[in-house]
């Protein structure tokens, strides 16, 4: 099997984000870069399935910034075969994104039976570029998995739908599959595993590579804020048995005409 | 002159310090408490080629330079001391064996610790003899073919799960450091006792007991170095495990202040924040002086050991200083936690008990000092 997972990098969760001095992007320079969680549970997924089919290959895909490659380095270190990358800014819209993808696969010469992607990255949360992706390809796609199982051609995978509930699908491969924690539990790249990764074969291409242009922008960044600061809460004083009762009213009152939770 | 990380020493932190947080950090507590080695943790950070860190490449190892194996030891104490000691142990024991083993003794013993888990134990101290070490009393005697030991050690972390004893000893002592000899026994060998586990004040998940060897009879092809040549063996191993004993206090010290300054912003006394009071800030500038002192410490000594260079005065330097540092360090969170920093139910309490074993073991912070102190007067 040809087996593709696309791959994001996102701040670490731990970051501070700064917005850019014009507001058009945050501040990317002082970043540190990590593998979308959603993504590893795709790359795990990616080399459960190869363990299962002998002879087959996981390829990571990833658009962004070659600055630092902590995504598709770490992907490699867990097992994946090779690598391409699409070098681009860190700010291209779903639509660009997925195009690159696509070229990206379509270059590599394997025509693909199995992509492999996270449900959502977790910085910009846009949660389009699985679906643009397999739109794209002509292939069917189940997004938010939480379970898979099935052979090289057939698949039966679980989809979390709203209150818990699971739907059950029957896919005929090839398909795009975008992955929900609970699918797996992702290995650590190992210390050898990570000097291995090092001769694994990394290649780099341009937007232009892979036919996508600044034409192909369909969303402006123009205005990046930090959220408004929570304010304070308010404290009301119901230690005098005689007031208690206004003093009910009063937050019974803001509940419903200020926090509008009533 | 270069300070930073190589790209594969980023890497090897990354992936060290994700294992602590995410494997041990959780559980430090739990294992503290009750005071049991926590073997699946410490087979799974074997599995990724966090443990052993000395064994060569020939022999299967991973091929780390000493500071790689610096930086994997402060991630791993970062995420919990007493942990770190049951992993750094094997290493301490095995040191001895990649600095004066021929390539047969190395192939024996040092392989099968890349092949699975296995644990082994470094036996030097005894129940009289800690700082006087070259005054031990364990003896090890020629006999035919074989070597003959008789004698107590004492304070053997890793001793109840050992496949593998690494023991210092004396075939004559009134010729003190010119008569160690340094031994390999392998677990099962009649005669070993493993006494009772210790209930220690810290690092309280670590195997610590007491073993005796009662006429243990072992090959003399496990004789390191050969009969009497121990001494120089010790003294090369410390040069290794000591900065890697100091990297260990940098990583409690440096978990205790990242806890002390978030701590410090959370808790709010006289209307602010308690970070906004000097009194606080004061604390927290002198331990991030003190932990970069140290890392830096252990980096150069570390350095020195992979360019082939004398580390002696710095390795002592790296120990006492970083020991010394981690436990003024641990001290000065529990202050900054004020009550709640005496309690079990925040980390900083543990990291308190633990950091007090650094000062002792691997050579107390006195020894290290006159260790030093020798170093210079040799040389002036």
């Amino acid at each position: 099997m040809n087996i593709f997972v696309c791959v994001k990098q996102v701040p670490d969760t731990e970051t501070k984000i700064v917005p850019t001095g014009d507001g058009t992007f945050i501040e990317t320079a002082s970043i540190k870069w990590i593998m979308n969680p959603y993504c590893e549970f795709a790359v795990e997924q990616a080399l459960l399935v190869q363990a299962a089919n002998a002879g087959s290959t996981v390829t990571v895909v990833r658009v962004g910034s070659s600055k630092d490659t902590e995504a598709l380095r770490t992907a490699m270190a867990m097992g994946a075969d090779d690598a391409f990358l699409v070098e681009a800014g860190d700010n291209l819209d779903s639509y660009m994104i997925a195009k690159a993808l696509k070229g990206a696969i379509e270059k590599s010469g394997k025509t693909p039976d199995l992509i492999l992607t996270g449900k959502q990255a977790i910085d910009d949360d846009c949660l389009q570029v699985p679906q643009i992706l397999a739109t794209m390809l002509n292939l069917p796609s189940v997004s938010v998995v939480v379970g898979y199982e099935g052979s090289a051609t057939d698949i039966t995978v679980k989809r979390e739908v709203e209150g818990g509930a699971l739907e059950v699908y029957g896919v005929k491969l090839p398909a795009l599959i975008a992955c929900n924690k609970g699918i797996n539990t992702p290995r650590y790249a190992s210390l050898p595993g990570i000097m291995k990764a090092k001769k694994k074969p990394l290649t780099t291409l341009a937007l232009a590579d892979v036919g996508v242009s600044d034409a192909d922008k369909r969303v402006k960044y123009s205005g990046f804020t930090l959220p408004p600061e929570k304010p304070a809460g308010k404290k009301f004083d119901a230690t005098d048995a005689a007031k208690m009762g206004a003093v009910v009213k009063e937050v019974v009152g803001l509940l419903r005409t200020e926090a509008k939770v009533l | 002159m270069d300070f930073g990380l190589t790209p594969d020493q980023l890497e090897i932190r990354e992936l060290a310090m994700k294992f602590a947080r995410n494997e041990m950090m959780p559980k430090a507590q739990e294992f503290d408490e009750k005071a049991s080695m926590p073997l699946d943790i410490l087979k799974k950070a074997w599995e990724l080629g966090l443990v052993n860190t000395c064994i060569p490449t020939e022999y299967g190892g991973n091929g780390f330079t000493a500071i790689d194996s610096m930086i994997i030891t402060e991630s791993l104490a970062y995420g919990c001391m007493g942990m770190n000691t049951a992993i750094m142990a094997n290493d301490l024991a095995l040191l001895p064996i990649v600095i004066g083993g021929s390539d047969e003794q190395k192939k024996q013993f040092l392989t099968p610790f890349t092949e699975s888990y296995k644990i082994a134990a470094f036996c030097l101290t005894e129940p009289a003899n800690g700082s006087d070490a070259a005054g031990i009393k364990t003896t090890i005697k020629e006999d035919g073919d074989d070597v003959v030991i008789n004698g107590n050690k004492m304070w053997i972390s890793n001793a109840g799960y050992a496949d593998l004893f690494v023991l210092y000893g004396t075939s004559d002592a009134s010729l003190k450091h010119k008569g160690i000899t340094c031994v390999v026994i392998e677990k099962g060998t009649p005669g070993i006792e493993v006494g009772k586990k210790e209930d220690k004040m810290g690092h309280r998940c670590s195997d610590t007991r007491a073993v005796t060897f009662n006429n243990v009879r072992v090959p003399k092809k496990n004789v390191l170095g050969g009969m009497n040549q121990g001494w120089k063996i010790a003294m090369k191993t410390l040069d290794h495990s000591r900065p890697m004993v100091a990297s260990s206090a940098v990583g409690g010290a440096q978990c205790a202040f990242d806890h002390a300054v978030k701590y410090a912003k959370e808790r709010v006394q006289f209307n602010v924040p308690i970070s906004q009071h000097q009194a606080i800030q004061f604390m927290i500038a002198d331990m991030a002086m003190k932990i970069e002192a140290s890392r830096l410490l252990v980096h150069k000594a570390a350095w020195l050991l992979d360019n082939g260079m004398p580390n002696t005065q710095l390795a002592s330097y790296s120990k006492a200083f970083a020991a010394d540092s981690c436990m003024q360090i641990a001290t000065d969170a529990v202050q900054i936690y004020g009550g709640y920093g005496y309690s079990k139910e925040y980390p900083v309490e543990k990291i308190m008990r633990d950091a007090k074993l650094i000062q002792l073991y691997e050579g107390t912070s006195q020894i290290q000092r006159l260790v030093i102190a020798k170093e210079i007067f040799s040389r002036s």
